[in-house]
């Protein structure tokens, strides 16, 4: 086995304790029937035991794979996402230290398998650097920001937390909307994350040639079956779907694709859950929540935004800058990435003021904090694939 | 408005809440309170107090968080609005109308709202900056507003404190003490480094004051950074230069007076995906060829004071540098940086003049194409006059042939070749299609027979003086950010009441938690009575009473 192989074996087996220790950690959340914290901690212990196995099994990924590759693994969308997840279920350990929080585990192990999981959607073999990347500001910055917006999504979560437990599901109310708009689009990460592996598995291909927003012929792959056209396209694979609708040059139909197939195929997945379980996923989560200590939920909340915000302005607005000097030759040019790092601190700010100036603590902090973790994954997700820019390394 | 003058004796600026002296309220709304409002000391802020004048309406209207955070989110919104389309600096279009036609092109209707809007430069514009500007005056004044009272209250507040103030701390304890109680309380809190001050019966101990000063800190910090971004404007601070650059040209570098550039060549390297990049391959495979290197190769020179400009007879060798991205080449403040190139720019175009019919050459010539000469002359008395040359060929505009740019993308050529045969001459438009004869047929032709190429980078070249003010911004953010939320401020403050019992109170501006771990150190050592969290009993007591209701 070379070094490579048993780099990405050790993702594998901290995928897999994830999510064992997702299900461990909810047991132990939902056999503490009593409230008293005994057997929350006996199970909590096993649970945490299997994250530090899947975590300590990431950071070999991590470091194996910089071994392999010669440089930081965090250049491009794969190996940036699968560090989010790594760095989120570590601010999660250390927070577990701290407060001994089963049912915190319960909700980012989770997320950081969906984390892990849409990162491992994206081409996955080691690459070379383009020279831009070409320095040591490259792990310097990119490992710092990781780190802060792991951080900073354990508030997130906190946050999640708080608003199953005090979201009432019985009354309608804009809360619970949201909420559950919230669990649905998590689906949705699902969905894509199904559809792609379906498709990969099949090995589904289709090429077509089209004419690209600057008049020029261009020729494209689509992995899933076109429901959109590229602007005047032809298809070059016989048999595959014919495009239902042709697209402006403007828009990358292939990308609206991929987005349309995720919404169908996630939007079917969350009637399936609907209609088996008969409630909300919201609702279904709240009776783990019945122990949560709300207070706790909320320190933990503003404890990781105060320690994820100066980390993040350090890394995404000061190494950034400096790395921007040297590469681009100006410290910031209103490129979106930046635009975005820039938001997410205003953001941020905004919160902590809130917080500090006007006592907006609980349930406002709460719902705070997921908007937070709502820009950070936009300028993940959207800002890299949607929004042209100098970042777009995906 | 008139000092208020507490029972102590201390006069106290209009507007205090609690006496900067002894900590009594001041205020009936405040005796009525279980807790103190201890956020800031219960101090008189300008913004509270004065609502008379324009001018204490603008203090108060920027001191306040509410519209911070209001300045703060319409920024933020903005910031993320001029995001949707790109800005224009990112639109491959140099002049005005060409920028406003590529949105509508290229973008159709949205394209156009975007850009009558001014979005397409929202970062530069007007309402922007004064957004910006705001937010720089709400930072200078809501500081202001709460930082000198604050500090006025800290550096002048007294050991012993009045009975109504301890017993509104969240932290309170009450009991009996010994006679050693105090001295055992200061020996343990100087142990766990307070900064310990005694007075008659009572002690004040104190830890940590610096982190109060953190938010305003930071707020320098960022007031710094935002006059280094307008110090900018200001002329001889900032320079921004493209200089493209030929291989074996040299020339003088924009805004830089006094140096020349040569370039000795530009070389673009790519990964191979052999030997120690074979790891590579299948990466390098699925997206066809990766930039490995973007590199010039240049010399610097300076030229000495007092030359007469264009002179470059005694120009002096400085360095030679190999400029590539991440590593500019610095030097007396300038910075020059890989930027972009052009590969296989056209250099020469040779021909041969010949005979239509026959074949026959009448001898080559070569034309320069960025410094062409004006006569060609070949064998036997042949010349080729060339009267107009385009070097960036786009059309023809009221018969006259027109160039788009003056870099020799597509030349074209108005030439009259006069040979023994034709001695009156024959005039031909060659371009690297085709060509004319606006004058009739002609019997000879230039029959094209080579080129020569060179690549050329494009340098940006850049000076900042700004820089060292930016990051002594930052830094002072980032300490003013870590002062504030790693550290905080803890005090106690204990009494020995005539009977002998002991009253305790505890304050600190966050953390409660490692507060209570301190005191209960304290506690143990000098057996003091214990303690008790008011604002948990409250929401206990809160929250019974909500549940005998439900």
């Amino acid at each position: 086995m070379t070094l490579a192989d048993i780099s990405s074996n050790l993702l594998y087996v901290a995928f897999i304790a994830y999510l064992v220790a997702t299900f461990v950690f909810g047991g132990a959340v939902k056999g503490n029937k009593k409230g008293t914290y005994r057997s929350e901690q006996r199970w909590g212990k096993v649970a945490i035991t299997i994250t530090v196995i899947g975590f300590v099994s990431q950071v070999g990924y991590f470091i194996t794979r910089w071994v392999v590759t010669g440089h930081a693994p965090i250049s491009n969308m794969f190996e940036f996402t699968t560090a989010f997840g790594m760095t989120l279920v570590g601010g999660f350990i250390i927070l577990y230290a701290l407060y001994r929080t089963a049912v915190l585990g319960m909700i980012v192990l989770p997320i950081a398998l969906l984390i892990i999981a849409y990162a491992s959607m994206f081409p996955s073999e080691v690459s070379p650097l383009i020279p831009a990347l070409q320095t040591n500001w490259l792990a310097i910055h990119v490992i710092t920001v990781v780190v802060a917006e792991g951080i900073l999504a354990i508030s997130a979560a906190a946050g999640l937390i708080y608003l199953l437990k005090v979201v009432d599901q019985k009354k309608k109310s804009k809360q619970r909307f949201w909420l559950e708009a919230i669990m649905y689009s998590l689906v949705l990460v699902l969905g894509f994350v199904v559809t792609s592996t379906f498709f990969t598995l099949t090995n589904y291909e289709a090429d077509f040639a089209y004419v690209n927003k600057d008049g020029q012929p261009s020729e494209i792959t689509y992995n899933m079956p076109a429901i959109f056209g590229m602007n005047e396209f032809e298809p070059m694979t016989d048999g595959a779907l014919t495009p239902l609708l042709e697209m402006p040059p403007i828009v990358h139909a292939g990308k609206l694709t991929t987005v349309l197939w995720s919404l169908m195929v996630g939007t079917v997945l969350y009637a399936l859950i609907r209609l088996v379980f008969r409630k909300r996923i919201s609702a279904m989560l709240q009776p783990f929540t019945k122990n949560v200590n709300l207070q706790l939920m909320d320190e933990i909340n503003y404890r990781s935004i105060i320690i994820g915000f100066p980390i993040f302005s350090l890394g995404a607005l000061i190494f950034a800058m400096i790395w921007a000097q040297i590469a681009w030759s100006r410290f910031w040019g209103w490129d979106p990435k930046e635009v975005w790092a820039l938001v997410t601190f205003l953001f941020y700010a905004a919160y902590l003021h809130l917080r500090l100036g006007r006592g907006w603590a609980g349930e406002k902090s709460a719902w705070l904090a997921v908007i937070g973790f709502v820009i950070i994954m936009f300028n993940l997700v959207a800002v890299n694939l949607i929004i042209a820019g100098l970042h777009s390394y995906a | 408005m008139d000092k208020l003058i507490c029972k102590c004796g201390h006069e106290n600026p209009p507007g205090t809440i609690l006496c900067e002296s002894c900590g009594r309220p001041l205020n009936e709304q405040e005796q009525n309170k279980k807790l103190a409002d201890m956020r800031y000391e219960g101090t008189a802020r300008r913004s509270q107090t004065y609502n008379k004048s324009i001018i204490d309406k603008i203090w108060n209207f920027f001191s306040s968080v509410k519209v911070g955070v209001g300045i703060i989110i319409v920024l933020l919104i903005a910031a993320a609005v001029g995001t949707i389309l790109p800005q224009k600096q990112y639109v491959p279009a140099t002049t005005d109308a060409e920028i406003k036609a590529y949105y509508t092109d290229i973008y159709g209707s949205v394209g156009t709202v975007y850009h009558a809007l001014g979005f397409h430069d929202l970062y530069n514009s007007f309402w922007f900056i004064i957004l910006v500007g705001m937010l720089a005056i709400s930072l200078i004044i809501a500081s202001l507003d709460r930082f000198v009272p604050l500090y006025k209250s800290l550096k002048n507040q007294r050991v012993l404190r009045h009975s109504s103030f301890m017993h509104k701390q969240r932290i309170v304890a009450e009991g009996p003490g010994s006679a050693d109680t105090l001295k055992k309380a200061e020996e343990k809190l100087t142990g766990l480094k307070y900064k310990v001050s005694t007075d008659k019966n009572g002690l004040l101990a104190e830890k940590g004051r610096f982190s109060r000063w953190g938010p305003y800190v930071n707020h320098i910090g960022l007031i710094i950074f935002l006059f280094g971004v307008m110090l900018r404007m200001m002329p001889g601070f900032y320079v921004d230069e493209t200089l493209w650059i030929r291989e074996g040209e040299t020339r003088a570098i924009p805004d830089a007076p006094g140096y020349v550039l040569e370039s000795k060549g530009f070389t673009l390297e790519t990964y191979t995906g052999e030997g120690e990049e074979e790891k590579f391959g299948e990466a390098i495979d699925r997206v066809g060829t990766v930039a490995k290197n973007y590199q010039t190769d240049v010399v610097l020179y300076k030229i000495p004071e007092g030359t007469l400009p264009g002179d470059t007879a005694d120009m002096e060798v400085v360095e030679e540098h190999a400029i590539r991205v991440n590593q500019p080449f610095k030097f007396d403040g300038y910075a020059l940086y890989q930027m972009d190139f052009q590969q296989d720019e056209l250099k020469t175009m040779s021909f041969a003049l010949q005979n239509k019919e026959t074949g026959e050459s009448r001898g080559d010539l070569t034309i320069d194409l960025v410094n062409p000469e004006t006569n060609y002359e070949l064998e036997d008395g042949s010349v080729v006059e060339l009267l107009g040359y385009y070097p960036d060929f786009s059309g023809f505009e009221n018969g006259e042939p027109q160039t788009a740019t003056p870099l020799p993308k597509n030349p074209g050529f108005l030439v009259k070749m006069t040979t023994p045969d034709t001695p009156d001459g024959e005039t031909s438009f060659i371009t690297i299609q085709n060509t004319v004869e606006p004058l009739g047929d002609n019997d000879y032709k230039l029959a094209f027979q080579g080129v020569e190429t060179r690549d050329a980078s494009g340098l940006t070249v850049r000076k900042d003086r700004t820089l060292p003010i930016l990051g002594l911004g930052g830094l002072i953010f980032m300490i003013g950010v870590a002062q504030g939320m790693y550290f905080n401020h803890r005090r106690f403050w204990i009494q020995q009441q005539a009977d002998g019992s002991i009253l305790l109170a505890g304050h600190t501006n966050k953390n409660w938690f490692g507060l209570k771990k301190d005191l209960d150190q304290v506690t143990e050592h000098a057996s003091l009575p214990a303690y008790r969290d008011q604002q948990e009993d409250m929401e206990a007591q809160e929250k019974r009473e909500g549940e005998q209701l439900t």
